[in-house]
């Protein structure tokens, strides 16, 4: 099933008098439970194709369509609430709020919504154990590695169970073994259902996915299977 | 986990700045705490002083008199068509609409006698209404308590040579001296009282009154409507309030309390000013953490919330501790501004509530624009990374 539709995805900023053509025309099909990454060099337009794909990036032109829905006809809060139920989001820098204890940043995406507090305190102890960081939960960020905050992140982002996670450079920040681990445990996710988009400059996190696609000057210029990313390696 | 802890754990992280922030609200509220219970209390003394320290309203009898000159020298006035004040009338005094007000009334009697071979002013009064209205009396003795007996003025007494327990003749009869004022500094010092109607039986005015005296509750009274009130009731008497010194106070403190006001409006123009850019800095320095809310789905609304409840608590805790503060400070300050050394300070809720509220409103309005600011972030340009 198709989760993720773009067709003819153009997004353009006006610098001054200059135009930036970021995206120029990206057609891409997401299936439920794949683990995709996009590649692309900087300024290649993927991390403006995944705040496009976030809902936090109005297109110039083209549609997003996520689970039937199109996400850019939705008026006013209700992205942001699309936003809350559909998208997880783990950031480059990890992005943890400095004053909340790891558990109390798995749980902010819960502080919106109507629940239970113990149920919210084992939805995010769930995601702790999920993570492998059940037994830090109540470190502050700067009391962790970065491993571990990374792996904070994804346990904020998939404490609601979102159907989709979208990842931003996840592994830009950390050494090679941690990155290993941190791929390591997105690729489990995926084996457990989760669809992954994830933006990615590190070749080697390739392999992980099921799919690569590669962006240059806004359009996708290639796009490789497991099989081929699996041989592009060896 | 819910907004609220979002904001208080903020606030725990930003000591520093959260505590410039409550200082900023709390000096301005402390001012105004300051200000405007100093000027009640104030207001309060002088008033306390009114319902403790005499007449304030003086009722005499109609008469029509002439202001006479001849070649430029002044002749006085003469008196003609002069009325009188009938006891029995009094008693209307006490129909007045703001007669809950009426502290004392004291009826006099008025006239010439010898008094041991010395002219001497009588003058009968009611000795319950007089005590009531002049509390800085000191008597050595007693005070008259039937017919027969006199009060002497300290001065009288002197000139006379006369002591408590001696007898004197007044207008010819004997008298004893019950009592001897001590000295007032006023005229009470040379007359000489006695019982009402002894008075005017010695006199020769039986029911009739010379002057009556009024001692109102003023600290809160309209002294003016009370005036045209008893002059209603008593068409044929004069109504005067005796307030020029008093009003001349309650002036200074009314200029007082305009510029009290006055700057406590600066200072709170400036605590809101403090909040205003204390609030947007935080704003701005939040950014990210901003973008990281609004990427997980809150709305602008929530992100509105957290800045808002921040700034209520913030508020709050300084509306609290500016009162506190302006109370203290009021306390010191009262010895130096109040007229008596022992003005009490007044210690109202609605001063309390008020500055709360104020601190409150001032604190969620200066943070209106910032925590708007907040939850129109583009969470993109927020994020930046994505």
């Amino acid at each position: 099933m198709t989760l993720i539709r773009i067709e003819n995805l153009k997004k353009h900023y006006v610098s001054g008098d200059e135009t930036v053509e970021a995206l120029r025309g990206v057609d891409l099909a997401i299936e439920a439970g794949e683990f995709v990454t996009i590649m692309g060099q900087s300024g290649s337009g993927k991390s403006t194709l995944l705040s496009v794909l976030g809902g936090m990036n109005h297109p110039t032109a083209g549609t997003v369509e996520m689970a039937g829905i199109q996400l850019y006809e939705l008026p006013g809060e209700r992205l942001a609430d699309f936003r809350a139920v559909n998208l997880g989001f783990v950031f480059q820098s990890f992005h943890l709020i400095q004053y909340l204890t790891a558990l109390e940043n798995v749980m902010l995406p819960l502080a919106i919504i109507k629940m239970k507090k113990a149920e919210k305190l084992q939805a995010a102890m769930e995601a702790l154990e999920r993570v492998g960081l059940a037994g830090k939960a109540d470190r502050l960020p700067n009391q962790l590695s970065g491993g571990e905050q990374e792996r904070v992140a994804i346990a904020r982002a998939i404490v609601k169970k979102p159907p989709i996670l979208l990842a931003d450079e996840p592994t830009g920040n950390l050494d090679t073994k941690t990155s290993e681990e941190v791929m390591e445990l997105f690729r489990r996710l995926n084996d457990e259902g989760q669809t992954v988009v994830m933006v990615t400059h590190n070749p080697e996190n390739c392999a992980y996915a099921d799919r690569s696609i590669h962006l240059r000057d806004g359009v996708v210029a290639e796009e490789r299977k497991a099989a081929a990313i699996a041989r592009s390696a060896a | 986990m819910k907004l609220h802890t979002i904001s208080i754990n903020n606030l725990r992280r930003r000591k520093a700045k959260m505590a410039f922030l409550t200082i900023g609200l709390m000096v301005g509220i402390a001012t105004i705490v300051t200000l405007v219970t100093l000027t009640t209390s104030m207001s309060s003394d002088i008033g306390k002083k009114m319902d403790e320290f005499g007449a304030n309203i003086l009722i005499m009898p109609q008469s029509n008199d002439l202001s006479m000159s001849y070649g430029g020298i002044s002749l006085g006035r003469v008196t003609f068509d002069q009325r009188e004040i009938r006891q029995e009338d009094l008693v209307r005094i006490t129909t007045i609409k703001n007669s809950k007000n009426v502290l004392a009334v004291s009826p006099k009697v008025l006239g010439g006698v010898r008094l041991g071979g010395k002219d001497a002013l009588l003058v009968g009064v009611d000795f319950d209404s007089e005590l009531k209205m002049k509390q800085w009396w000191r008597v050595f003795g007693e005070v008259p308590k039937k017919e027969g007996e006199v009060l002497l003025g300290s001065t009288a007494a002197d000139s006379a040579h006369l002591t408590p327990g001696d007898t004197v003749q007044v207008a010819g009869k004997p008298f004893t001296v019950a009592g001897v004022l001590e000295q007032t500094g006023s005229q009470d010092d040379s007359l000489v009282f006695m019982p009402l109607a002894g008075a005017q039986k010695l006199l020769g005015k039986e029911g009739r009154i010379t002057l009556v005296e009024v001692a109102a509750l003023c600290s809160g009274c309209p002294i003016g409507d009370m005036v045209v009130q008893i002059a209603e009731k008593l068409p044929e008497a004069k109504v005067t309030a005796i307030q020029q010194v008093v009003e001349s106070r309650l002036k200074a403190l009314d200029h007082f309390r305009r510029f009290a006001y006055a700057v406590a409006g600066v200072v709170i123009f400036i605590g809101s000013l403090i909040v205003f850019v204390t609030m947007m800095g935080s704003v701005t320095e939040r950014t990210t953490e901003i973008g990281v809310f609004r990427a997980i789905g809150f709305r602008r609304g929530h992100i509105m919330r957290i800045i808002l409840l921040e700034a209520a608590l913030v508020s709050l805790l300084a509306g609290v501790l500016g009162y506190a503060a302006g109370m203290g400070g009021a306390k010191l300050a009262l010895p130096f501004m109040a007229e008596s050394k022992d003005a009490a300070l007044v210690w109202d809720t609605t001063v309390m509530a008020g500055s709360i509220a104020l601190s409150l409103i001032v604190g969620m309005l200066a943070s209106l624009y910032p925590a708007l600011h907040a939850s129109r972030m583009d969470p993109t340009e927020a994020l930046r990374a994505l």
